[in-house]
């Protein structure tokens, strides 16, 4: 395990800030056309046939185990299946290492299709996008789960992937309380090749795109638990000790990169006056992901902090 | 026959004329039908520019106290302004 390729410090602050990773076409394309071999084809549009049963007809047959919530990862799928394979890239292996630690256990997973006009209009329902929502529910821990999100083919803008909302994850709401979002300053859209992942923070508000292209779309979901600890797993080595604490507001010029800048850049959802609550539970997040319980970037945490009774 | 339309913006914060970080259009006109992830830029810059082009206010966030403890918790968008337009749709 110790040969995996951790994710650096400032992609792992890249994921504290923003709440997701992604990388483009990592899935190797043999594996990306076994796995959509394993989930088999689905059918044509049938008159009259409601949405719901031909969905239950496809997951029914594709090639994805019943596996119970709980196990170890490492026993959720079988040996050579296209999951397996996915799961044991280094890449993917190295993530999933940095961000929940040892021992990973399998929570669930799922096999999203979003259909095409031709499968709505036979059924007589309306082809809408999916709502806002945060996954499970209410999550009051600092410890997180991760989602990976796997897009086996490309997917373009009328085919409507998965639209997420950066930095959103911090946000303790109640799954679909937030469905009257319609639209969010600086929310993004997977428009992506094939074999591309999205990795996303288990509180990360999102939804599915409506599918307006005349081909279905299909995106593989799996959930995954920390068991053990999630804290100082990912490269440490590239992990720079802060001397002193940046300059804040009163500024000649900008600043060079750092772990700091990465945690301290805000989203352009922000409000004006949470935005600076978003920034210290990005530290809070921050100290929890190192172990160092005095970190604190350009100052928020420490000024509050300061109880002036040494 | 008159429908209302009903428009949401979430404003940067509790002034009016504030940035819009976030909106929602529910036609009930049945012209348009809005849905999430429709659009990637705002209708209005900010919440002035929907009451001038007449938008009518029905409903803001009020401003809560910080329950002691609670002061970091984010949840839901701060600053929801509700408007309204009655449409004669002639039916």
């Amino acid at each position: 395990m110790n040969d995996l390729p951790l994710l650096s410090a400032e992609t792992m602050a890249s994921f504290a800030a923003r709440g997701f990773l992604r990388f483009d076409a990592a899935v190797p394309e043999d594996l990306n056309r076994q796995f959509l071999e394993e989930m088999g084809d689905i059918g044509p549009p049938r008159p009259g046939q409601k949405m719901r049963r031909t969905y239950g007809e496809m997951l029914a047959r594709a090639g994805v185990p019943q596996t119970p919530a709980g196990v170890p990862l490492t026993q959720a799928y079988p040996e050579g299946s296209a999951l397996k394979r996915l799961l044991d890239l280094p890449l993917v292996a190295g993530a999933i290492r940095s961000l929940v630690g040892e021992d990973p256990v399998f929570d669930h997973h799922f096999l999203h299709v979003t259909f095409p006009p031709a499968y709505h209009e036979a059924s007589g329902g309306e082809n809408v996008s999916q709502h806002y929502h945060q996954d499970s529910t209410i999550d009051p821990r600092r410890a997180f789960d991760i989602q990976i999100m796997y897009y086996p083919h490309a997917v373009t803008r009328e085919m409507g992937g998965t639209r997420f909302l950066p930095g959103s994850h911090l946000r303790k709401v109640s799954e679909a309380a937030i469905a009257r979002y319609q639209n969010i300053r600086g929310q993004q859209h997977m428009v992506c090749e094939g074999g591309t992942l999205l990795f996303l923070h288990s509180g990360i508000w999102h939804g599915g795109g409506v599918n307006v292209s005349d081909r279905t779309r299909t995106m593989f979901k799996v959930r995954i638990n920390p068991s053990r600890s999630q804290v100082r797993q990912f490269d440490v080595s590239t992990l720079k000790a802060q001397e002193t604490q940046r300059p804040i507001f009163y500024l000649k010029g900008a600043l060079p990169p750092s772990v700091e800048q990465i945690l301290m850049t805000p989203e352009p959802w922000h409000e004006n006056d949470t935005s600076r609550l978003e920034l210290l539970n990005r530290v809070r997040l921050w100290r929890y992901l190192t172990g160092d319980p005095n970190y604190d970037a350009d100052y928020w945490a420490t000024r509050i902090e300061n109880l002036a009774d040494a | 026959m008159l429908r209302q339309k009903v428009l949401a913006l979430y404003l940067a914060n509790s002034a009016l004329d504030s940035a819009v970080v976030g909106w929602s259009l529910f036609d009930g006109t049945g012209e348009t039908r809005r849905m999430a992830g429709d659009e990637d830029l705002p209708p209005y810059p900010t919440g002035l520019h929907a009451l001038r082009d007449g938008w009518r206010l029905i409903q803001a966030s009020p401003l809560l106290p910080h329950a002691r403890g609670e002061e970091f918790d984010l949840a839901y968008l701060k600053y929801e302004f509700l408007f309204e337009q009655i449409v004669e749709t002639g039916e």
